[in-house]
């Protein structure tokens, strides 16, 4: 599902950051990334979301190669992906709904078709009732969960999580937590990128180490 | 089976434009509803596009409406054949009608040595003066007016020559110089107009364009977000372009007002004018379809300079 072979990255000024990683996540399968900040787990993320693009190696989602995808294909490209962030990034002028919304209105899907979405997706989140409601009038847990449904709302075959709890106490921590194993149920492949090695033990997953930009356990 | 799937990918297809018209008409309305909601800038801008393009078709209508004058003069453009002294009001009367059998003759038209002087009575007031003089000093005339005046100087030329031959002929006057200099001067004057509207085109161009980067900036948030969730370029600069395409259009709207208010304060006075020179001048305004030309001109103009920006700066934004 996710490849990475011999991939590379340097910086111009920065210097490498990632150095000869190698790795492969199967359909369905939830892996953790740790490792220090700096360590390069913000950039390995955004290889797979082609932010950036690596200097050596390759990168392949689902069997087709992303190393270097064509600025018009990466659009299409990333509507396979489902991004969950630490700050959530949500647009707090919009509404819950038109924020869940946003990745169907960008792949042109009909209004039902949305609002249908929308409201199945805000329901496997636990927030249906709050379609109308503006993320900041929700509490930081609530706001995550807004990001999640966002995230699976165009039925991605891989979710990165970018420090998804990094801002929420344990309990919502685990609730999150819980949320992902449900998707890997259902064959969706997750990458969760934290440093909450207690609950990453307590759960029990696949772990990548990264340790300044080398891949020090899989 | 096959049949099936075809009919599916078929309904998307159609799902897939119905989309596309909704998120254009969404575009068109939530980029006004957001104009709306900065009254403040979003007014300065405008008024600021409005004033370069009011000033821009004020030019416009002021050489349109100096044409319609000086147009007036063009058909009265004449040739006057001053006879001999000795030549009779009979004979006069005989080469006119002989010239009005010239095919690029309009209108002939033959004053005696006598009408001559009773009209240069009536419009000199010297009348007391002529009275005085112990024979009439005018000599006859025969004002032609040629075919297709001014528009050919060379058959003018040739047309001019043939009358000089007529042994009754003294001299041929030909009232084109005059009219030649002023028609050039107008011509000078409609260029220099069209190079100012072009630059106030690009300033409407230019403001736009820079307007619509500083409403990039105000949401990059959106922008990155919306490239993370798999938005295309085209996506995501149509609400900019329909901005701009509001900007351009409101401003044509007022521009135009304003220009027809200034030609409104202008109107009383230019037709006080015109009756002191005994002349039936009307004002000239935009007509609807310059109007409606103006409008299209406008919102062309801010969406390209946008369009600009879009293309360019998209590309620049990068999300982190």
């Amino acid at each position: 599902m996710l490849r990475f072979e011999h991939v590379s990255k340097r910086y111009p000024d920065a210097g490498e950051a990632l150095t000869d990683v190698s790795f492969h996540l199967h359909r369905g399968e939830m892996a953790f990334l740790t490792g220090r900040s700096g360590a390069g787990k913000s950039t390995l993320l955004k290889l797979i979301a082609m932010m950036e693009q690596c200097t050596r190696g390759s990168v392949s989602l689902d069997g087709q190669d992303i190393t270097r995808i064509g600025e018009r294909k990466i659009p299409y490209m990333r509507r396979n992906l489902g991004l969950i962030f630490q700050d959530y990034k949500l647009l707090n002028d919009r509404t819950v709904f038109d924020n869940v919304a946003l990745p169907l209105v960008v792949s042109g899907y009909n209004h039902q078709e949305v609002a249908r979405r929308v409201r199945a997706s805000l329901d496997k989140v636990g927030l249906l009732g709050k379609e109308k409601k503006h993320p900041l009038a929700l509490s930081g847990g609530e706001q995550q969960r807004v990001g999640i449904a966002r995230a699976i709302v165009n039925k991605p075959k891989l979710i990165l999580a970018d420090e998804p709890t990094g801002n929420l106490d344990p309990d919502l921590s685990a609730e999150v937590m819980f949320m992902f194993e449900q998707f890997k149920q259902v064959g969706v492949t997750v990458l969760i990128a934290s440093h909450d090695i207690e609950l990453i033990n307590h759960l029990g997953h696949r772990v990548l180490t990264l340790d300044k930009g080398h891949l020090v356990a899989s | 089976m096959k049949h099936n799937h075809r009919k599916q990918a078929g309904s998307r297809l159609v799902e897939l434009f119905q989309a596309y018209l909704l998120n254009h008409a969404h575009g068109l309305f939530s980029s006004l509803g957001r104009l709306s909601r900065t009254p403040f800038t979003s007014s300065m801008t405008i008024l600021v596009l409005a004033i370069a393009i009011s000033l821009a078709s004020s030019f416009y209508i002021v050489v349109a409406n100096i044409q319609q004058l000086t147009g007036n003069l063009e058909s009265s453009n004449q040739m006057s054949l001053f006879l001999h002294d000795n030549i009779t009001d009979a004979a006069g009367q005989k080469l006119a009608e002989q010239i009005q059998q010239n095919g690029s003759v309009v209108d002939v038209k033959f004053i005696s040595k006598k009408q001559a002087l009773e009209e240069f009575k009536a419009n000199s007031g010297f009348s007391d003066a002529l009275n005085a003089l112990e024979r009439n000093p005018l000599p006859s005339v025969i004002q032609v007016v040629p075919k297709n005046a001014l528009e050919n100087n060379e058959d003018i030329e040739k047309l001019m020559a043939d009358f000089k031959q007529f042994p009754q002929v003294d001299f041929v006057q030909v009232d084109m110089q005059w009219v030649a200099r002023l028609q050039t001067i107008m011509l000078i004057a409609s260029r220099g107009v069209m190079l100012v509207s072009l630059l106030l085109g690009f300033a409407v161009t230019f403001i736009t364009g820079n307007t619509i980067r500083l409403e990039l900036q105000n949401r990059q948030d959106e922008v990155f977000i919306s490239k993370l969730v798999g938005a295309t370029h085209a996506f995501i600069q149509r609400p900019f372009l329909y901005t701009g395409f509001w900007l351009g259009f409101i401003s044509g709207f007022l521009g135009w007002l304003i220009m027809t208010i200034m030609l409104l304060i202008l109107e009383t006075p230019v037709e006080k004018l015109s009756t002191l020179y005994n002349s039936s001048f009307d004002l000239l305004f935009l007509s609807f379809s310059e109007f409606i030309l103006l409008l299209m001109i406008s919102s062309v103009l801010a969406v390209v300079g946008s369009w600009a920006v879009l293309h360019y700066q998209l590309r620049q934004l990068k999300p982190q």
